[in-house]
C-alpha cells in the first residue's frame, strides 16, 4: 500500500442546490470548478473528471469534458472526461480522479458533478429520464421509477419488520434540520413531526418528505498528492483514504434479497479494508437518502444496523449531529436537495467541511473519519469513500 | 410627494405608461356565475389530497353561459355605475383565453348587446391571463390620446383545465368590465401604468388544442413571481410609492399561495390584500382574476385610497396599475350588484354536473 502516494482534497466548490432556471449546465459547472480551484490556492488541474446522470438526455449535452474545461478557463490545458454511474456519477468521477492521482500519472485532478434537471419540464418526460438508472428491459419499461420502486420496497420492509411507519419521520427530520445551516441547501426550514405526519402520500408509503427533491446543482473538488499541497493553502488538506466502486445486480428481482443493498455492503467492506480502518472508527456517514428506503438500507448494508433494524436508529438521537453516528450532516439529499449525478461531489465537499472543522453550526465534535456513499439506481451500484482530516 | 410633478417627469422620461390626458375608471362591473365546484369533488374523483387543495372551490359557468354572455353582464354593471350612454363608448374590447370563436369577435356581440352604437372599435385581446388588463392599457391609451372619451375593457374567462390535471382545481369562470374615461368625474383616477414582459414560455395552448399545457414548477419563480414582483416594484419605485402608501393591493391569483407569497415578498400586509383575494372562493378566473379582485376592492374603498393592481399573463408579462379613489366611487358603486353579492349567490354542483355544464360528456 505504501507504494502509492496519499491523495488529498485541497479544494472544494459548491453552487447552491435548487431550481436554476436561468443558469445553464456550463455556467453551473464552470462556477463550481472555478471556486474549487480558488479554494485550492489556485492549483490548476491537468485532468477534469465530470459526473452527470442527465446531461446527455435532459440537457442534450454530451461532451461534458470540453464543456466544463472551457467554462472554467481550462480549454486546451487539461484532459476532460465524463463518468456515468447514474445517480452515483460524480462519486464515480471522484473514484477515477483518485486513481489518476494515486497512480502518479496525474499531479492535480478535478472532479465536477453537475446536473440540470430543470432543463426538462413535463411529467411524461421526467419519468422517461429518471427511470434511466433502473433496468430498461425489465423495470423502467414497466413504468417503474426509482421512487416508485423505493415505495414498493419500503412496503415490503414495513411488512417484514412490523413497526409503526411514523418512526421513519426521523430520517427526514434529521436531514431537513441539518440543512437549515447549510447555505447551499435547497430546504432551509426545520421540519416538525406534525408537518411530516400531515403530508399526503406521494408514492405510498413514502410521503413528500420521504423523497429527496430532484434539483439543479454543481460541486467540484481539486485532488492532488500530499507532497504537492500548496504551502499557502488556507485550510487543512483532507485525505482520501480509500475509494471503492462496486457494480452489483441491476434489477431488484435478480437479487437474492431485495431488501439488502449488496453492492453497498461490498463497497463499504472494501473501502474499510483498503483504508485499514474499522467501521467503528467512522465518525459520520454521508449516505444516499434519495428516499427513506435508501437511508434504511444503506445503514444496514454498511453494517451500522442489523438487517431489518435500521429504523430503530431513527427512534432516538443516534443519527443527529450529537449522536453516535451523525448522518446527512449538511442536510443530505432530503435537506440539501438531490442533484442526482452531482450529489456525490456535494457529499465529498460537505465531508471536507466537517473534517476541516469548517461546518459552522453543524460542526460535529471528533470529526476524524468520514464515510460518504453514493448509490446508483436502487442500490445497483455503490461508490464509497473514506476521508480523514 | 407631489404625484402630479413626479408623474409628469416620468411621463417624459420614465418607463411608466402615462397618457397626456388624465384618465380614470368611469365605471366597473363584475360577473361571477352562480355554480361552485368544491375542490374536494375533484379530489374525490381523481384521488387527490383533500387537505392540500389550491383553492376551496371554483365558479363554473352554466350551460347557457360563455365569455360573451358573461361579458355582457359585467359590461351592463359597468354602464350602470358609469352613468353614461353606451353610445358614448368608442371601444368595446374583450380579453379572454376562452373566446367562443377562434375567428369572429366577442367584442361585436357584446357591443351590440349593451347598446353601443355601431361607431366603436370592437375586438378581442389575447395575452393568457392578462388579456383583460392589456385591453385596459389600450383603453387608457385611446382615451388618454383623445381618440375617444370612453372605452370599455373586459377580462372574462370560462377557463378550462384538462380533467385530472392540476389546473382543473382552479380553472374557473368569471371576470369584470371597466369603462375608462376622463379623470374628471371618474370613480378612481389612473395615476400610473407599467407593463413588463419577457419571452417566458410557462403556459400555452397551441392552435387547435383543447386544453392548455404548462411547465409545472417553471410557472412559479421564473414566470409568475419574476414578472409580478418586477412590475409591482418598478411601478412603486417610479412613482415613489411604498407598500404602506396603499390601502389595497391586488395581484393575479392563479391559486391562493402565489398572490400571498408575492405580496409578502413585496412588503404588503395581509389586510391590504384580503379584500381582493377571491381565488380561494371562486378559483382562478384567468383574464378576470386580477381585475375582479379590483372590483371587490372598489366595492368598499374610500375616497383618497391608493390601490395597486398587478396582473400576470403567461408567456409572460405583468401590467401594474396605481389607482386613486375619488369621492364619486362612494356615491355610484351601489348602482350595480357588488362582487360579494355575486359570490354569495352560490349553487354547489357535483363533478358530474360540472362535466355536463362544461361540455365534457361525450354524447355520441
Amino acid at each position: 500500500m505504501t507504494a502509492y502516494p496519499e491523495v488529498v482534497i485541497v479544494g472544494i466548490g459548491q453552487e447552491p442546490v435548487g431550481e436554476h432556471w436561468d443558469t445553464s449546465l456550463r455556467e453551473l459547472a464552470g462556477r463550481a470548478l472555478r471556486s474549487a480551484m480558488k479554494d485550492a490556492g489556485g492549483l490548476q488541474p491537468q485532468a477534469v473528471y465530470v459526473g452527470s446522470m442527465l446531461a446527455a438526455s435532459a440537457s442534450h449535452q454530451a461532451n461534458l469534458g470540453a464543456l466544463v474545461c472551457e467554462a472554467a478557463g481550462l480549454a486546451g490545458k487539461a484532459e476532460g472526461v465524463t463518468a456515468e454511474v447514474a445517480e452515483a456519477s460524480s462519486a464515480a468521477a471522484l473514484n477515477l480522479a483518485w486513481q489518476a492521482v494515486r497512480s502518479g500519472m496525474t499531479d492535480v485532478a478535478a472532479v465536477v458533478g453537475v446536473e440540470k434537471v430543470t432543463d426538462v419540464v413535463g411529467a411524461g418526460q421526467e419519468l422517461s429520464l429518471l427511470g434511466a438508472s433502473l433496468d430498461a428491459d425489465y423495470e423502467s419499461s414497466e413504468g417503474l421509477t426509482p421512487t416508485g420502486q423505493a415505495a414498493l420496497l419500503l412496503q415490503r420492509y414495513l411488512y417484514e419488520n412490523q413497526f409503526p411507519r411514523e418512526v421513519l419521520r426521523g430520517f427526514a427530520m434529521i436531514a431537513r434540520n441539518n440543512a437549515v445551516n447549510n447555505p447551499n441547501a435547497m430546504f432551509r426550514r426545520e421540519l416538525s413531526a406534525s408537518a411530516y405526519n400531515r403530508a399526503a402520500p406521494a408514492a405510498a408509503p413514502l410521503n413528500a418528505f420521504d423523497i429527496a427533491a430532484h434539483a439543479d446543482g454543481s460541486a467540484a473538488l481539486i485532488l492532488t498528492r500530499a507532497d504537492l499541497v500548496p504551502r499557502n493553502l488556507a485550510h487543512k488538506p483532507i485525505r482520501v483514504l480509500s475509494s471503492s466502486l462496486i457494480a452489483g445486480r441491476l434489477a431488484v428481482h435478480d437479487r437474492r434479497d431485495p431488501l439488502f443493498f449488496e453492492a453497498a455492503a461490498v463497497s463499504v467492506r472494501q473501502a474499510c479494508l483498503k483504508a485499514n480502518l474499522p467501521l467503528a472508527n467512522v465518525d459520520f456517514f454521508e449516505y444516499s437518502d434519495s428516499t427513506t428506503l435508501q437511508a434504511l438500507l444503506s445503514l444496514e448494508a454498511a453494517g451500522f444496523a442489523p438487517r431489518g433494524q435500521a429504523w430503530k436508529l431513527a427512534m432516538d438521537d443516534s443519527l443527529t449531529l450529537k449522536g453516535s453516528l451523525p448522518v446527512a450532516t449538511m442536510g443530505g439529499h432530503m435537506g440539501r436537495g438531490f442533484p442526482l449525478g452531482a450529489s456525490g461531489v456535494y457529499q465529498a465537499a460537505e465531508a471536507c467541511l466537517q473534517l476541516r472543522g469548517e461546518a459552522g453550526a453543524n460542526q460535529i465534535t471528533h470529526a476524524h473519519y468520514g464515510m460518504i456513499q453514493s448509490l446508483a439506481g436502487t442500490g445497483a451500484a455503490a461508490v464509497t469513500h473514506l476521508l480523514a482530516g | 410627494m407631489s404625484m402630479e410633478t413626479t408623474l409628469h417627469h416620468d411621463a417624459e422620461s420614465g418607463k411608466l405608461l402615462i397618457p397626456r390626458r388624465k384618465v380614470g375608471i368611469t365605471g366597473y362591473g363584475a360577473y361571477v356565475p352562480r355554480y361552485r365546484l368544491p375542490g374536494g369533488e375533484i379530489a374525490r374523483i381523481w384521488g387527490g389530497d383533500p387537505d392540500g387543495l389550491p383553492v376551496a372551490e371554483k365558479a363554473v359557468a352554466g350551460l347557457d353561459e360563455d365569455v360573451i354572455t358573461m361579458s355582457i353582464e359585467a359590461a351592463r354593471n359597468a354602464l350602470k355605475r358609469a352613468e353614461i350612454s353606451p353610445a358614448q363608448l368608442r371601444a368595446v374590447w374583450v380579453g379572454s383565453e376562452s373566446h367562443p370563436y377562434a375567428v369572429k369577435p366577442s367584442g361585436t356581440v357584446v357591443a351590440e348587446a349593451i347598446g353601443a352604437s355601431g361607431s366603436v372599435s370592437a375586438g378581442d385581446w389575447e395575452f393568457a391571463c392578462k388579456a383583460g388588463t392589456e385591453a385596459m392599457v389600450a383603453a387608457i391609451g385611446m382615451v388618454g390620446s383623445g381618440m375617444g372619451d370612453y372605452a370599455m375593457a373586459i377580462g372574462m374567462d370560462t377557463a378550462q383545465g384538462k380533467p385530472g390535471d392540476a389546473l382543473e382545481y382552479t380553472a374557473a369562470s368569471g371576470g369584470a368590465a371597466y369603462i375608462i374615461g376622463p379623470r374628471q368625474g371618474s370613480l378612481a383616477g389612473i395615476e400610473a401604468v407599467y407593463s413588463f414582459v419577457t419571452d417566458t414560455p410557462d403556459f400555452w395552448r397551441r392552435q387547435h388544442a383543447i386544453y392548455p399545457e404548462h411547465g409545472q414548477r417553471f410557472t412559479g419563480e421564473p414566470a409568475y413571481f419574476n414578472h409580478v414582483a418586477t412590475a409591482a416594484s418598478t411601478i412603486m419605485r417610479e412613482t415613489e410609492l411604498k407598500p404602506t402608501d396603499f390601502a389595497f393591493a391586488v395581484f393575479h391569483q392563479p391559486n391562493e399561495k402565489f398572490p400571498r407569497r408575492v405580496a409578502k415578498q413585496l412588503g404588503f400586509k395581509d389586510e391590504q390584500i384580503e379584500t381582493g383575494m377571491l381565488s380561494p372562493i371562486i378559483g382562478n378566473t384567468y383574464s378576470g382574476a386580477a381585475i375582479i379582485g379590483l372590483t371587490a376592492v372598489l366595492d368598499i374603498a374610500k375616497a383618497g385610497d391608493l390601490i395597486l393592481m398587478t396582473s400576470y399573463g403567461s408567456g409572460a408579462g405583468s401590467d401594474a396599475f396605481v389607482l386613486k379613489v375619488n369621492r364619486a366611487l362612494e356615491e355610484r358603486r351601489g348602482k350595480a350588484r357588488s362582487t360579494r353579492e355575486y359570490i354569495a349567490n352560490r349553487v354547489e354542483i357535483d363533478y358530474a354536473t360540472y362535466l355536463r355544464y362544461r361540455g365534457e360528456i361525450v354524447t355520441g
